[in-house]
């Protein structure tokens, strides 16, 4: 009987996500305009913090430089948009973002913690100064145009990107590539004495997420069909995944999950009726995560589930 | 034909002299023991051969082939592996796959998984570790993480193999079986450099014994001619002990 | 020729004189207290804009804002450390754990401060003119404002040199930037002391934008701009280093006036760049050890 419920309950946690995606996929045959772009927000949002927590989780190097990956995508789009059909528009968006990250990643992964995740903010910022300046200077524009997409369109490529990402990101924990990057985040030192090129298994793993940011930046592009530099290097997209992950609980993997979709909800409900009040509340709720939830929603749950069954113990 | 040899090795912290000028050779098969007082320089030449730290000066060839200035993984490709004198286990992995790491990336980095596994439970086997492969590794007592760590050292199959203070902290039954796996090391035909400071445990199973001091090597010989040198025991025991004789 | 060097000069020296002063405090918390505040920035809007509404509103004379001011913010930054980064501290695993979710913790507080500083005073650029009148000498015109600037920015920062030196409670701060562990040990109440530091932290920032708000423009999304200038000089001049955050904040100033003589627009741009080849060169400091 043990051995029964053991096989349902491998075989539920097989099939749950793939219901769950056909459900996903099959929504916009009923649903309203409006739950599809919202949806697509959402799966941005969970995008691009499981690819941040992806390399930042086991290593322990908390990048900020989410918003000039997704920005070199969504710059791809406006740069390409035309030319070029959308899965490929993609894909660079994508492989630009990947080579920006090899080549940020050799420089800086040597760098101790605090100065890794100043110069990822660093970036940014030159990012996003270095194109206001070329843009108005060189080009003589601000912003630039972007041939939209349909929503149901651009919904389903972000589903589909959301897949492949999934699926990296399980290969990847199962292989012994992945084990390679969990020893990094144990101890780095005995890591490479075992004969793991630690810089390389780091440098790749920091590309492989700026390319899935980067994929969702060149979709997200042609949803906003108008983009200048300080829409595509935004900052605060580089902060999101961080609140996101820490707020979800980043020792499961649906903890990122969790926490990307409540605040990519929260964030639609209020940023365009009350801005400011949103980004305090943002503000706020990242302080409390990092002091009083070290191990996230998930693990908050957690440890009030097992108080509450261990309390019902010691009462039988 | 001398697996490992050191030429004028040198190594500077700030203006601290750590290691000075100190000459080499580990032939192949041997067990030999690097002794010295606390600051002797001794894990410091160990993080020089593994390629922890860069050299100042010096050269330090692996089976006649030049690997000072190659990096740690290089090196332990190259077939050098080591232990650390404060344990540095993957603390959050279980014993099995802290070892299954090992054999992934070590000599043989192209082996099958189901090879790797294989060997690595055959070495959890060995170290006398199998009942506890599924446990993580911060679960383990001391004498288990120090015999992992050897294990771990042991699936890069390599041919010299540097432990450093394995017994440390092991109470006498412990020492005695840490003993046993050493020689039982070395029976697998691997050259071993080990840092010890519990003497028994060099007396025993050491062919030969450096002594370093001031990162200085002022002694070389079997166990017998060390105990019986007058600069070790000078060193030791002070200038009294031997007048008191 | 000779004209011009000076005056881009003379711009720089005025410009570093505020970089250092706000770098001071920057290198008191992050090389004292070990967090590296991302916030600091946002400290010296809220000073900029306290002074602002005590002059336009109460007519007050931004110079006696300084003694406004300053407590003010010292209060703030005090009872932070004592509620916020002490408890971070206590529950964090390792020293390098507590740099950075404080960190994090900071950048929290960023957009804290920002929202609510425009939820108060609104997005615009204010501004207010004060001993804008001209001075003469060397031959060039100087706004009396910018010089007053610059002596009450050398002025305070020389105090607290005095003060970090000699002081009894300022060789507690010296013995805590060491080794905090040792310092408890030898009956240092290092909570204390380190609230302490990021209160003086929090209190140069605040002076630092009371005298940036006499002459320059003030809008509340400017803070992020001083942290990262702030930053560079740290990192220029040696962390933890008073006399080096001045050199370091001269320098700067002297490479930004440099920058926007040639071509304006990338002022920011050559900041950030410098502050990543600092990074990847030397993050340990120029000057420093």
């Amino acid at each position: 009987m043990d051995i029964a419920r053991v096989i349902s309950k491998r075989s539920s946690a097989l099939w749950a996500p793939f219901l769950i995606l056909i459900l996903l996929a099959s929504l916009p045959l009923c649903a309203p305009q409006y739950t599809i772009i919202l949806l697509t927000t959402i799966f941005m949002y969970i995008v691009i913090t499981v690819s941040w927590t992806m390399f930042s989780g086991p290593t322990g190097y908390i990048s900020l430089a989410p918003a000039a990956f997704f920005g070199v995508g969504v710059y791809t789009s406006a740069l390409l948009g035309l030319v070029l059909p959308l899965p490929a528009i993609i894909g660079i968006g994508g492989l630009a973002s990947f080579c920006l990250a090899l080549f940020v990643g050799a420089l800086t992964l040597r760098l101790r913690g605090t100065y890794f995740v100043m110069f990822t903010f660093g970036l940014v910022e030159l990012l996003l100064h270095f194109v206001l300046w070329w843009e108005v200077n060189i080009t003589g524009t601000t912003g630039r145009v972007v041939p939209t997409v349909n929503n149901t369109k651009v919904f389903y490529f972000m589903l589909i990107i959301f897949v492949i990402l999934m699926f990296a990101l399980y290969t990847i924990r199962g292989s012994r590539f992945g084990l390679a990057l969990e020893a990094i985040g144990q101890n780095e030192d005995a890591a490479a004495h075992t004969g793991v090129n630690v810089t390389m298994v780091k440098v790749i793993t920091f590309a492989i997420s700026a390319f899935f940011m980067g994929a969702a930046g060149a979709l997200m592009a042609t949803r906003w069909t108008y983009i200048d530099p300080k829409i595509a290097f935004n900052p605060l997209l580089s902060f999101m995944p961080v609140l996101m992950a820490i707020f979800g609980g980043m020792g499961q993997l649906y903890g990122p999950i969790i926490g990307a979709a409540i605040f990519a909800y929260l964030e639609e409900f209020l940023i365009t009726r009350f801005p400011y009040y949103y980004m305090l509340i943002f503000g706020t709720i990242m302080v409390i995560a990092i002091v009083y939830m070290p191990e996230g929603l998930v693990g908050l749950i957690r440890r009030l589930l097992k108080s509450s069954t261990e309390g019902r113990h010691a009462r039988t | 034909m001398p697996v490992l040899e050191g030429k004028g090795l040198t190594k500077y912290f700030g203006g601290l002299v750590a290691v000075s000028n100190v000459d080499l050779h580990v032939d192949e098969g041997e067990i030999v023991g690097l002794i010295g007082p606390n600051g002797a320089g001794k894990t410091t030449l160990f993080n020089l051969i593994s390629g922890a730290l860069p050299l100042r000066s010096g050269t330090i060839l692996f089976k006649g082939q030049k690997i000072s200035g190659l990096k740690p993984y290089e090196i332990c490709r190259r077939g050098v592996a080591r232990t650390f004198q404060s344990i540095k286990v993957f603390p959050d992995m279980s014993a099995l796959q802290n070892v299954l790491l090992g054999s992934y990336f070590g000599v043989s980095p192209g082996m099958s998984s189901m090879e790797a596994l294989r060997e690595a439970k055959e070495i959890l086997e060995f170290m006398g570790l199998s009942a506890s492969s599924a446990t993580r590794a911060r679960d383990l007592t001391l004498a288990s993480q120090k015999r992992l760590e050897v294990a771990r050292a042991l699936a890069t199959k390599p041919q010299l193999l540097l432990i450093d203070e394995m017994m440390a902290g092991l109470n006498p039954t412990e020492v005695a079986q840490a003993i046993e796996l050493v020689s039982s090391i070395r029976k697998n035909g691997i050259t071993i450099i080990m840092i010890e400071h519990v003497m028994k445990a060099i007396m025993n199973v050491c062919e030969r014994i450096i002594v370093l001091h001031h990162g200085q090597k002022i002694a070389e010989g079997t166990p017998q001619e060390i105990v019986s040198s007058e600069t070790v025991i000078k060193l030791y025991l002070g200038e009294r002990a031997r007048a008191a004789s | 020729m000779i004209v011009r060097v000076l005056d881009i000069g003379i711009a720089g020296l005025l410009l570093g004189g505020i970089y250092a002063l706000i770098a001071v405090g920057l290198t008191l918390q992050y090389g004292v207290a070990r967090v590296l505040n991302i916030a600091h920035g946002e400290f010296i809007m809220i000073g900029a804009f306290i002074t602002w509404s005590l002059y336009i509103i109460f007519g007050i004379n931004p110079l006696l804002s300084l003694a406004i001011c300053g407590p003010a913010i010292f209060t703030i930054g005090f009872l932070l450390y004592r509620t916020l980064f002490r408890r971070l501290r206590i529950s964090s695993a390792s020293p390098a754990a507590f740099e950075g979710s404080s960190m994090l913790a900071c950048f929290g507080l960023l957009f804290i401060i920002q929202n609510l500083a425009i939820l108060i005073w609104g997005a615009d650029i204010k501004g207010y003119s004060y001993l804008a009148f001209p001075i003469r000498f060397w031959g060039q015109t100087f706004a009396a404002n910018r010089l007053i600037t610059l002596g009450f920015a050398l002025a305070i920062g020389l105090i607290f040199y005095f003060f970090l030196t000699w002081s009894r409670l300022g060789k507690a701060i010296r013995a805590a930037a060491q080794d905090a562990a040792a310092a408890e040990l030898m009956g240092i109440n290092i909570d204390q002391v380190l609230a302490l530091c990021f209160g003086f932290g929090a209190l140069m920032a605040g002076l630092g934008g009371t005298l940036l708000s006499m002459s320059y423009k003030i809008q509340p999304t400017m803070g992020l701009e001083y942290t990262v200038i702030a930053l560079i000089v740290i990192v220029l001049g040696g962390l933890g280093s008073i006399p080096g955050s001045f050199i370091g904040g001269l320098l700067l100033g002297l490479v930004g006036s440099i920058v926007t003589y040639i071509q304006p627009g990338l002022s920011l741009v050559a900041y950030y760049l410098l502050f990543m080849l600092l990074l990847l060169a030397k993050p340990t400091g120029i000057l420093g050890k």
